[in-house]
Protein backbone atom coordinates (compact mmCIF):
# COMPACT_ATOMS: atom_id res chain seq x y z
CA UNK A 1 0.00 0.00 0.00
CA UNK A 2 2.77 2.41 0.83
CA UNK A 3 3.97 1.78 -2.49
CA UNK A 4 1.03 3.84 -4.07
CA UNK A 5 0.84 6.70 -1.79
CA UNK A 6 4.49 7.41 -2.84
CA UNK A 7 3.76 7.26 -6.41
CA UNK A 8 1.00 9.32 -5.68
CA UNK A 9 2.81 11.62 -4.04
CA UNK A 10 5.59 11.78 -6.78
CA UNK A 11 3.09 12.32 -9.34
CA UNK A 12 1.58 15.46 -7.18
CA UNK A 13 4.63 16.77 -6.59
CA UNK A 14 4.67 20.13 -9.31
CA UNK A 15 8.70 20.37 -9.41
CA UNK A 16 8.80 17.17 -10.83
CA UNK A 17 6.82 18.09 -13.89
CA UNK A 18 8.34 21.34 -14.61
CA UNK A 19 11.88 22.13 -15.41
CA UNK A 20 15.09 20.64 -17.04
CA UNK A 21 14.37 17.04 -17.38
CA UNK A 22 10.96 16.85 -15.70
CA UNK A 23 7.94 14.69 -17.02
CA UNK A 24 6.96 17.75 -18.85
CA UNK A 25 10.39 17.81 -21.09
CA UNK A 26 10.51 14.28 -21.61
CA UNK A 27 7.41 13.85 -22.32
CA UNK A 28 7.75 16.66 -25.08
CA UNK A 29 10.71 14.79 -26.24
CA UNK A 30 8.33 11.26 -26.47
CA UNK A 31 5.86 12.67 -28.43
CA UNK A 32 8.37 15.13 -31.00
CA UNK A 33 10.22 11.45 -31.12
CA UNK A 34 7.07 9.27 -32.24
CA UNK A 35 5.71 11.97 -34.47
CA UNK A 36 9.06 12.87 -36.31
CA UNK A 37 9.43 8.93 -36.69
CA UNK A 38 5.97 8.17 -37.22
CA UNK A 39 6.41 10.75 -40.49
CA UNK A 40 9.24 9.22 -41.33
CA UNK A 41 8.55 5.41 -41.79
CA UNK A 42 5.18 6.62 -43.21
CA UNK A 43 6.95 8.30 -45.88
CA UNK A 44 9.12 5.60 -46.61
CA UNK A 45 6.99 2.69 -46.18
CA UNK A 46 3.81 3.73 -47.69
CA UNK A 47 4.68 4.24 -51.33
CA UNK A 48 6.52 1.68 -51.65
CA UNK A 49 4.17 -0.86 -50.44
CA UNK A 50 1.54 0.53 -51.92
CA UNK A 51 3.22 0.07 -55.44
CA UNK A 52 4.47 -3.11 -54.91
CA UNK A 53 0.93 -4.29 -53.83
CA UNK A 54 -0.41 -2.59 -56.86
CA UNK A 55 2.22 -4.72 -59.56
CA UNK A 56 1.90 -7.98 -57.10
CA UNK A 57 5.47 -8.73 -56.28
CA UNK A 58 7.74 -8.72 -53.01
CA UNK A 59 4.95 -10.30 -50.82
CA UNK A 60 7.67 -12.85 -49.97
CA UNK A 61 9.39 -9.26 -48.94
CA UNK A 62 6.36 -8.35 -46.55
CA UNK A 63 6.25 -11.37 -44.91
CA UNK A 64 10.16 -11.71 -44.24
CA UNK A 65 10.17 -8.38 -43.12
CA UNK A 66 7.76 -8.80 -40.19
CA UNK A 67 9.77 -12.33 -38.48
CA UNK A 68 13.37 -10.33 -39.14
CA UNK A 69 11.52 -7.02 -37.15
CA UNK A 70 10.82 -9.63 -34.30
CA UNK A 71 13.61 -11.68 -33.84
CA UNK A 72 15.99 -8.54 -33.52
CA UNK A 73 16.14 -6.99 -30.15
CA UNK A 74 15.40 -3.43 -30.10
CA UNK A 75 17.46 -2.72 -26.80
CA UNK A 76 20.63 -4.62 -28.97
CA UNK A 77 19.95 -2.53 -32.18
CA UNK A 78 19.73 0.58 -30.06
CA UNK A 79 22.88 -0.05 -28.01
CA UNK A 80 25.02 -0.86 -31.60
CA UNK A 81 23.54 2.29 -33.51
CA UNK A 82 24.51 4.76 -30.77
CA UNK A 83 28.28 2.91 -30.23
CA UNK A 84 28.71 3.28 -34.17
CA UNK A 85 29.47 6.16 -36.28
CA UNK A 86 25.69 7.86 -36.19
CA UNK A 87 25.59 7.64 -32.41
CA UNK A 88 27.79 10.99 -32.79
CA UNK A 89 24.86 13.11 -34.69
CA UNK A 90 22.80 13.76 -31.47
CA UNK A 91 19.42 11.54 -31.80
CA UNK A 92 19.87 10.17 -34.93
CA UNK A 93 20.89 7.05 -34.06
CA UNK A 94 17.80 6.97 -32.07
CA UNK A 95 15.88 7.94 -35.30
CA UNK A 96 17.16 5.50 -37.07
CA UNK A 97 16.29 2.96 -34.94
CA UNK A 98 13.14 3.81 -34.37
CA UNK A 99 12.35 3.82 -38.12
CA UNK A 100 14.12 0.54 -38.64
CA UNK A 101 11.22 -1.08 -36.17
CA UNK A 102 8.35 1.10 -37.16
CA UNK A 103 8.47 -0.07 -41.25
CA UNK A 104 7.49 -3.73 -40.66
CA UNK A 105 3.75 -3.12 -39.41
CA UNK A 106 3.66 -0.39 -42.19
CA UNK A 107 4.98 -2.75 -45.03
CA UNK A 108 2.98 -5.98 -44.14
CA UNK A 109 -0.13 -3.93 -43.80
CA UNK A 110 -0.48 -1.75 -46.39
CA UNK A 111 1.04 -4.77 -48.95
CA UNK A 112 -1.79 -7.50 -47.51
CA UNK A 113 -4.33 -4.61 -47.93
CA UNK A 114 -3.84 -3.73 -51.77
CA UNK A 115 -2.96 -7.34 -52.46
CA UNK A 116 -6.72 -8.44 -50.77
CA UNK A 117 -8.49 -5.57 -52.32
CA UNK A 118 -11.60 -7.68 -54.06
CA UNK A 119 -10.37 -8.61 -57.24
CA UNK A 120 -13.94 -8.19 -58.94
CA UNK A 121 -13.97 -4.47 -57.92
CA UNK A 122 -10.43 -4.37 -59.30
CA UNK A 123 -11.23 -5.93 -62.69
CA UNK A 124 -14.35 -4.42 -62.78
CA UNK A 125 -12.37 -0.53 -62.61
CA UNK A 126 -9.86 -2.19 -64.92
CA UNK A 127 -12.54 -2.87 -67.68
CA UNK A 128 -14.20 0.42 -67.42
CA UNK A 129 -11.14 1.85 -68.83
CA UNK A 130 -8.74 3.15 -65.94
CA UNK A 131 -5.24 3.62 -65.86
CA UNK A 132 -2.73 2.24 -63.19
CA UNK A 133 -2.79 4.95 -61.28
CA UNK A 134 -6.21 5.79 -61.23
CA UNK A 135 -7.29 2.13 -60.22
CA UNK A 136 -4.61 2.79 -57.15
CA UNK A 137 -5.60 5.93 -56.02
CA UNK A 138 -9.65 5.50 -56.85
CA UNK A 139 -9.85 1.85 -56.22
CA UNK A 140 -7.12 -0.22 -54.64
CA UNK A 141 -5.97 2.65 -51.56
CA UNK A 142 -9.68 3.37 -50.81
CA UNK A 143 -10.01 -0.72 -50.21
CA UNK A 144 -7.02 -0.79 -48.34
CA UNK A 145 -7.29 1.76 -46.48
CA UNK A 146 -8.16 0.46 -42.66
CA UNK A 147 -5.40 -1.99 -42.87
CA UNK A 148 -3.18 0.60 -43.96
CA UNK A 149 -4.54 2.21 -40.32
CA UNK A 150 -3.67 -0.46 -38.53
CA UNK A 151 -0.44 -0.39 -39.50
CA UNK A 152 0.38 2.82 -38.83
CA UNK A 153 -1.45 2.23 -35.35
CA UNK A 154 0.77 -0.96 -34.65
CA UNK A 155 3.49 1.06 -35.98
CA UNK A 156 2.57 4.05 -33.65
CA UNK A 157 2.22 1.84 -30.57
CA UNK A 158 5.48 0.24 -31.10
CA UNK A 159 7.27 3.63 -31.81
CA UNK A 160 6.23 4.59 -28.49
CA UNK A 161 7.67 1.43 -26.89
CA UNK A 162 11.17 1.90 -28.34
CA UNK A 163 11.25 5.54 -28.01
CA UNK A 164 11.25 4.33 -24.20
CA UNK A 165 14.22 2.27 -24.83
CA UNK A 166 15.73 4.87 -26.00
CA UNK A 167 16.35 6.31 -22.38
CA UNK A 168 18.75 3.09 -22.00
CA UNK A 169 22.09 4.03 -24.09
CA UNK A 170 20.92 8.05 -23.18
CA UNK A 171 18.10 8.82 -25.23
CA UNK A 172 15.45 11.14 -24.62
CA UNK A 173 11.76 10.89 -23.67
CA UNK A 174 9.71 9.32 -20.91
CA UNK A 175 12.10 6.24 -20.41
CA UNK A 176 14.47 8.66 -18.83
CA UNK A 177 12.08 9.40 -15.49
CA UNK A 178 12.48 4.87 -15.32
CA UNK A 179 15.91 4.91 -16.09
CA UNK A 180 16.94 7.84 -13.52
CA UNK A 181 14.63 6.30 -11.09
CA UNK A 182 16.69 3.17 -11.08
CA UNK A 183 19.42 4.48 -11.23
CA UNK A 184 18.64 6.52 -7.84
CA UNK A 185 16.79 3.40 -6.31
CA UNK A 186 13.70 5.62 -6.31
CA UNK A 187 11.26 2.90 -6.72
CA UNK A 188 8.22 5.99 -6.51
CA UNK A 189 9.70 7.56 -10.07
CA UNK A 190 10.51 4.32 -11.77
CA UNK A 191 6.63 3.25 -11.18
CA UNK A 192 5.46 6.88 -11.77
CA UNK A 193 7.56 7.08 -15.59
CA UNK A 194 6.03 3.41 -15.92
CA UNK A 195 2.54 5.01 -15.72
CA UNK A 196 3.45 7.81 -17.80
CA UNK A 197 4.49 5.42 -20.13
CA UNK A 198 1.56 2.73 -20.20
CA UNK A 199 -0.92 5.90 -20.36
CA UNK A 200 0.97 7.67 -23.21
CA UNK A 201 1.13 3.76 -25.12
CA UNK A 202 -2.89 3.56 -24.62
CA UNK A 203 -3.87 6.94 -25.27
CA UNK A 204 -1.79 6.45 -28.92
CA UNK A 205 -3.59 2.98 -29.43
CA UNK A 206 -7.10 4.63 -28.54
CA UNK A 207 -6.89 7.83 -30.15
CA UNK A 208 -5.54 5.86 -33.65
CA UNK A 209 -8.33 3.55 -33.50
CA UNK A 210 -10.40 6.15 -33.34
CA UNK A 211 -9.04 7.85 -35.80
CA UNK A 212 -9.28 4.30 -38.41
CA UNK A 213 -13.35 4.40 -37.47
CA UNK A 214 -13.58 8.28 -38.87
CA UNK A 215 -11.42 7.60 -42.04
CA UNK A 216 -12.92 4.73 -42.85
CA UNK A 217 -14.77 5.33 -46.12
CA UNK A 218 -16.87 2.43 -45.73
CA UNK A 219 -17.42 2.59 -42.12
CA UNK A 220 -16.58 -1.80 -41.67
CA UNK A 221 -14.74 -3.57 -39.74
CA UNK A 222 -11.05 -3.85 -40.87
CA UNK A 223 -10.41 -7.49 -42.99
CA UNK A 224 -8.19 -9.73 -41.53
CA UNK A 225 -7.69 -7.84 -37.84
CA UNK A 226 -8.90 -9.78 -35.18
CA UNK A 227 -10.57 -6.45 -33.57
CA UNK A 228 -11.60 -7.10 -29.62
CA UNK A 229 -15.33 -5.74 -29.41
CA UNK B 1 49.51 -15.17 -33.69
CA UNK B 2 48.79 -14.12 -29.90
CA UNK B 3 50.01 -10.79 -30.62
CA UNK B 4 48.21 -10.01 -33.39
CA UNK B 5 44.73 -11.62 -32.80
CA UNK B 6 45.09 -11.78 -28.77
CA UNK B 7 45.33 -8.88 -26.26
CA UNK B 8 48.89 -6.95 -27.45
CA UNK B 9 48.73 -3.60 -28.06
CA UNK B 10 47.29 -4.52 -31.44
CA UNK B 11 45.47 -6.78 -30.59
CA UNK B 12 41.56 -6.32 -31.32
CA UNK B 13 40.54 -5.81 -27.72
CA UNK B 14 42.74 -3.06 -26.99
CA UNK B 15 41.49 -1.51 -30.25
CA UNK B 16 38.09 -1.90 -29.07
CA UNK B 17 37.12 -3.58 -32.50
CA UNK B 18 33.31 -4.70 -33.38
CA UNK B 19 34.58 -8.56 -34.36
CA UNK B 20 36.92 -9.89 -31.75
CA UNK B 21 37.36 -13.30 -31.39
CA UNK B 22 39.85 -13.49 -28.82
CA UNK B 23 36.89 -12.07 -26.88
CA UNK B 24 34.41 -14.61 -27.82
CA UNK B 25 37.37 -17.26 -27.23
CA UNK B 26 38.29 -15.60 -23.40
CA UNK B 27 34.32 -14.88 -22.22
CA UNK B 28 33.35 -18.18 -23.31
CA UNK B 29 32.00 -19.16 -20.20
CA UNK B 30 30.35 -15.70 -19.08
CA UNK B 31 28.53 -15.59 -22.59
CA UNK B 32 27.33 -19.49 -22.17
CA UNK B 33 26.43 -18.84 -18.65
CA UNK B 34 23.97 -15.18 -19.87
CA UNK B 35 23.04 -17.85 -23.02
CA UNK B 36 21.38 -19.91 -20.34
CA UNK B 37 19.91 -17.48 -18.54
CA UNK B 38 18.52 -16.25 -21.53
CA UNK B 39 17.07 -19.41 -22.63
CA UNK B 40 15.65 -20.30 -19.04
CA UNK B 41 13.91 -16.93 -18.78
CA UNK B 42 12.44 -17.30 -22.08
CA UNK B 43 11.06 -20.99 -22.01
CA UNK B 44 9.88 -20.75 -18.36
CA UNK B 45 7.15 -17.81 -19.24
CA UNK B 46 5.88 -19.43 -22.77
CA UNK B 47 5.21 -23.07 -21.03
CA UNK B 48 3.41 -20.56 -18.05
CA UNK B 49 1.71 -18.35 -20.78
CA UNK B 50 0.50 -21.82 -22.45
CA UNK B 51 -0.78 -23.57 -19.50
CA UNK B 52 -2.34 -19.92 -18.55
CA UNK B 53 -3.89 -19.57 -22.07
CA UNK B 54 -5.13 -22.84 -22.98
CA UNK B 55 -7.80 -22.34 -20.28
CA UNK B 56 -8.32 -19.01 -20.71
CA UNK B 57 -9.11 -19.45 -24.38
CA UNK B 58 -11.37 -22.36 -23.56
CA UNK B 59 -13.29 -20.54 -21.46
CA UNK B 60 -13.65 -17.53 -23.35
CA UNK B 61 -15.04 -19.61 -26.01
CA UNK B 62 -17.50 -21.43 -23.78
CA UNK B 63 -18.88 -18.32 -22.14
CA UNK B 64 -18.83 -15.50 -24.72
CA UNK B 65 -19.34 -12.95 -21.82
CA UNK B 66 -15.79 -13.69 -20.94
CA UNK B 67 -14.50 -13.20 -24.48
CA UNK B 68 -14.75 -9.39 -24.98
CA UNK B 69 -12.66 -9.14 -21.48
CA UNK B 70 -10.51 -11.56 -22.27
CA UNK B 71 -9.15 -10.06 -25.36
CA UNK B 72 -9.47 -6.29 -24.29
CA UNK B 73 -7.29 -7.12 -21.00
CA UNK B 74 -4.65 -8.84 -22.97
CA UNK B 75 -4.45 -6.41 -25.87
CA UNK B 76 -4.26 -3.55 -23.18
CA UNK B 77 -1.80 -5.63 -21.48
CA UNK B 78 0.16 -5.87 -25.00
CA UNK B 79 0.30 -2.07 -26.06
CA UNK B 80 2.33 -1.39 -22.46
CA UNK B 81 6.11 -1.48 -23.79
CA UNK B 82 8.31 -3.82 -21.75
CA UNK B 83 10.21 -0.87 -20.04
CA UNK B 84 7.45 0.35 -18.37
CA UNK B 85 6.08 -3.23 -17.52
CA UNK B 86 9.31 -4.60 -16.14
CA UNK B 87 9.10 -1.09 -13.88
CA UNK B 88 5.79 -1.35 -12.97
CA UNK B 89 5.95 -5.45 -11.92
CA UNK B 90 9.13 -3.90 -9.61
CA UNK B 91 7.56 -3.07 -6.06
CA UNK B 92 5.43 -6.43 -6.61
CA UNK B 93 8.75 -8.88 -6.80
CA UNK B 94 11.70 -6.68 -6.49
CA UNK B 95 14.81 -6.83 -8.08
CA UNK B 96 14.31 -10.43 -9.28
CA UNK B 97 13.89 -13.11 -12.50
CA UNK B 98 10.49 -13.14 -11.74
CA UNK B 99 9.98 -9.25 -12.73
CA UNK B 100 11.02 -10.36 -16.24
CA UNK B 101 8.70 -13.66 -16.22
CA UNK B 102 5.77 -12.02 -14.72
CA UNK B 103 6.03 -9.78 -17.74
CA UNK B 104 6.84 -11.72 -20.69
CA UNK B 105 4.34 -14.42 -19.37
CA UNK B 106 1.63 -11.01 -19.82
CA UNK B 107 2.89 -10.75 -23.32
CA UNK B 108 2.87 -13.99 -24.67
CA UNK B 109 -0.47 -14.43 -22.92
CA UNK B 110 -2.13 -12.17 -25.59
CA UNK B 111 -0.59 -13.73 -28.85
CA UNK B 112 -1.69 -17.42 -27.89
CA UNK B 113 -4.98 -16.60 -26.56
CA UNK B 114 -5.62 -14.69 -29.46
CA UNK B 115 -3.87 -17.67 -31.76
CA UNK B 116 -5.89 -20.08 -29.86
CA UNK B 117 -9.10 -18.63 -29.86
CA UNK B 118 -8.68 -18.18 -33.34
CA UNK B 119 -7.98 -21.74 -34.31
CA UNK B 120 -11.24 -22.87 -32.05
CA UNK B 121 -13.18 -20.63 -33.95
CA UNK B 122 -12.22 -22.51 -37.17
CA UNK B 123 -13.12 -25.61 -36.35
CA UNK B 124 -15.22 -27.10 -39.21
CA UNK B 125 -18.99 -26.85 -37.91
CA UNK B 126 -18.80 -30.06 -39.37
CA UNK B 127 -16.52 -32.41 -37.53
CA UNK B 128 -17.94 -30.65 -34.29
CA UNK B 129 -21.68 -32.06 -35.46
CA UNK B 130 -19.97 -35.48 -36.63
CA UNK B 131 -18.09 -36.24 -33.09
CA UNK B 132 -21.54 -34.90 -31.41
CA UNK B 133 -23.59 -37.67 -33.56
CA UNK B 134 -21.09 -40.06 -32.35
CA UNK B 135 -21.68 -39.45 -28.82
CA UNK B 136 -18.92 -37.04 -27.43
CA UNK B 137 -19.19 -35.29 -24.65
CA UNK B 138 -18.27 -31.80 -24.64
CA UNK B 139 -15.23 -32.63 -22.85
CA UNK B 140 -13.89 -35.50 -25.31
CA UNK B 141 -14.91 -33.02 -28.21
CA UNK B 142 -12.56 -30.35 -26.84
CA UNK B 143 -9.68 -33.00 -25.81
CA UNK B 144 -10.05 -35.16 -29.17
CA UNK B 145 -11.55 -33.13 -32.29
CA UNK B 146 -11.39 -28.88 -31.18
CA UNK B 147 -7.88 -28.91 -29.95
CA UNK B 148 -6.28 -30.98 -32.40
CA UNK B 149 -7.67 -29.42 -35.51
CA UNK B 150 -6.57 -26.06 -33.42
CA UNK B 151 -3.06 -27.14 -32.91
CA UNK B 152 -1.83 -25.32 -35.99
CA UNK B 153 -3.23 -21.83 -34.88
CA UNK B 154 -1.85 -23.02 -30.90
CA UNK B 155 1.78 -23.82 -32.24
CA UNK B 156 1.60 -20.52 -34.91
CA UNK B 157 1.20 -18.34 -31.54
CA UNK B 158 3.84 -20.59 -29.48
CA UNK B 159 6.52 -19.39 -32.29
CA UNK B 160 5.01 -15.89 -32.15
CA UNK B 161 5.34 -15.28 -28.19
CA UNK B 162 8.97 -17.48 -28.20
CA UNK B 163 11.07 -15.29 -30.73
CA UNK B 164 9.15 -12.03 -28.94
CA UNK B 165 10.15 -13.26 -25.66
CA UNK B 166 13.74 -13.70 -26.91
CA UNK B 167 13.93 -10.07 -27.95
CA UNK B 168 12.21 -9.07 -24.67
CA UNK B 169 14.22 -11.01 -22.19
CA UNK B 170 17.17 -8.23 -23.07
CA UNK B 171 15.20 -5.65 -21.79
CA UNK B 172 15.19 -7.58 -18.50
CA UNK B 173 18.85 -6.22 -18.20
CA UNK B 174 17.38 -2.55 -16.24
CA UNK B 175 16.56 -5.25 -13.11
CA UNK B 176 19.78 -7.34 -14.01
CA UNK B 177 17.97 -10.79 -15.64
CA UNK B 178 18.22 -9.78 -18.84
CA UNK B 179 19.84 -12.61 -20.14
CA UNK B 180 22.58 -11.66 -23.09
CA UNK B 181 20.66 -8.42 -22.22
CA UNK B 182 22.82 -8.05 -19.13
CA UNK B 183 26.15 -7.97 -21.43
CA UNK B 184 24.73 -5.65 -23.96
CA UNK B 185 23.92 -3.12 -21.32
CA UNK B 186 27.32 -3.67 -19.49
CA UNK B 187 29.21 -3.54 -22.64
CA UNK B 188 27.12 -0.41 -23.36
CA UNK B 189 28.15 1.25 -19.75
CA UNK B 190 31.93 0.44 -20.38
CA UNK B 191 31.47 0.80 -24.49
CA UNK B 192 32.51 -2.34 -24.96
CA UNK B 193 31.78 -3.12 -28.69
CA UNK B 194 32.99 -6.63 -29.30
CA UNK B 195 30.54 -7.54 -26.13
CA UNK B 196 27.79 -5.81 -27.22
CA UNK B 197 28.11 -7.40 -31.38
CA UNK B 198 28.85 -11.09 -29.58
CA UNK B 199 25.74 -10.73 -27.02
CA UNK B 200 23.43 -8.96 -29.55
CA UNK B 201 24.29 -11.91 -32.34
CA UNK B 202 24.00 -14.60 -29.99
CA UNK B 203 20.58 -13.31 -29.28
CA UNK B 204 19.50 -13.56 -33.00
CA UNK B 205 21.08 -17.00 -33.54
CA UNK B 206 18.72 -17.88 -30.46
CA UNK B 207 15.19 -16.27 -31.83
CA UNK B 208 16.14 -18.09 -35.37
CA UNK B 209 16.83 -21.43 -33.78
CA UNK B 210 14.12 -21.35 -31.22
CA UNK B 211 11.78 -20.54 -34.30
CA UNK B 212 13.09 -23.31 -36.23
CA UNK B 213 12.79 -26.03 -33.43
CA UNK B 214 9.06 -24.92 -33.09
CA UNK B 215 8.73 -24.98 -37.03
CA UNK B 216 10.30 -28.74 -37.35
CA UNK B 217 7.71 -29.33 -33.58
CA UNK B 218 4.74 -28.29 -35.53
CA UNK B 219 5.43 -30.51 -38.42
CA UNK B 220 6.17 -33.19 -36.78
CA UNK B 221 2.87 -32.92 -34.37
CA UNK B 222 0.74 -31.95 -37.20
CA UNK B 223 1.47 -34.15 -40.04
CA UNK B 224 -2.39 -33.68 -41.57
CA UNK B 225 -1.46 -29.95 -42.52
CA UNK B 226 1.43 -31.04 -45.39
CA UNK B 227 -0.83 -33.97 -47.03
CA UNK B 228 0.81 -32.56 -50.13
CA UNK B 229 2.08 -29.08 -51.15
CA UNK B 230 -0.67 -28.07 -53.42
CA UNK B 231 -3.30 -28.58 -50.81
CA UNK B 232 -1.26 -26.92 -48.45
CA UNK B 233 -0.69 -23.76 -50.99
CA UNK B 234 -4.63 -23.86 -51.19
CA UNK B 235 -5.12 -23.57 -47.33
CA UNK B 236 -2.08 -21.42 -47.05
CA UNK B 237 -3.49 -18.21 -47.17
CA UNK B 238 -7.07 -19.30 -44.98
CA UNK B 239 -4.51 -20.51 -42.26
CA UNK B 240 -6.47 -18.94 -38.62
CA UNK B 241 -3.87 -17.69 -37.31
CA UNK B 242 -2.60 -15.32 -40.21
CA UNK B 243 -5.44 -12.67 -38.87
CA UNK B 244 -4.53 -12.81 -35.52
CA UNK B 245 -1.01 -13.01 -36.19
CA UNK B 246 -1.11 -10.14 -38.47
CA UNK B 247 -2.53 -7.77 -35.88
CA UNK B 248 0.44 -8.29 -33.63
CA UNK B 249 2.72 -8.10 -36.12
CA UNK B 250 5.66 -6.68 -33.95
CA UNK B 251 6.32 -6.69 -29.72
CA UNK B 252 10.36 -5.50 -30.05
CA UNK B 253 9.69 -2.66 -27.44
Amino acid sequence: MGILTDVWTWLTTGSHWTGTGGVLQRLGEHIYLTGVCLLLSCALALPLALWLGHVGRGGALAVNLSNAGRAVPTFAVLVLLSMGPLGRYGDWATIVALVLFALPPLLTNAYTGVREADREVVEAARGMGMTGGQLLRQVELPLALPLIMTGVQTAAVQLVATATLAALPGGGGLGRLITAGFGNYDTPQVVAGALLVAALALLVERVLTLTERLLDPMRRQPAGRTKPV
Amino acid sequence: MSSTAGGGPQGCLAQNDWLCWTYVRTRQSELLDATVEHVWITALSVVIALALALPLAVAARRWRAARAPALGVTTILYTIPSLAMFALLLPVFGLSAAVVVTGLVLYSLTVLVRNILAGLDAVPGEARQAAEGMGYGPGRLLLEVELPLALPALLAGVRIATVTAVSLTTVGAIVGYGGLGNLIYDGMESYFKAQVLTASAICVVLAVVADLLLLWLQRMLTPWTRAGARKRAVRAPAAPSAAAAQDLVGKAG
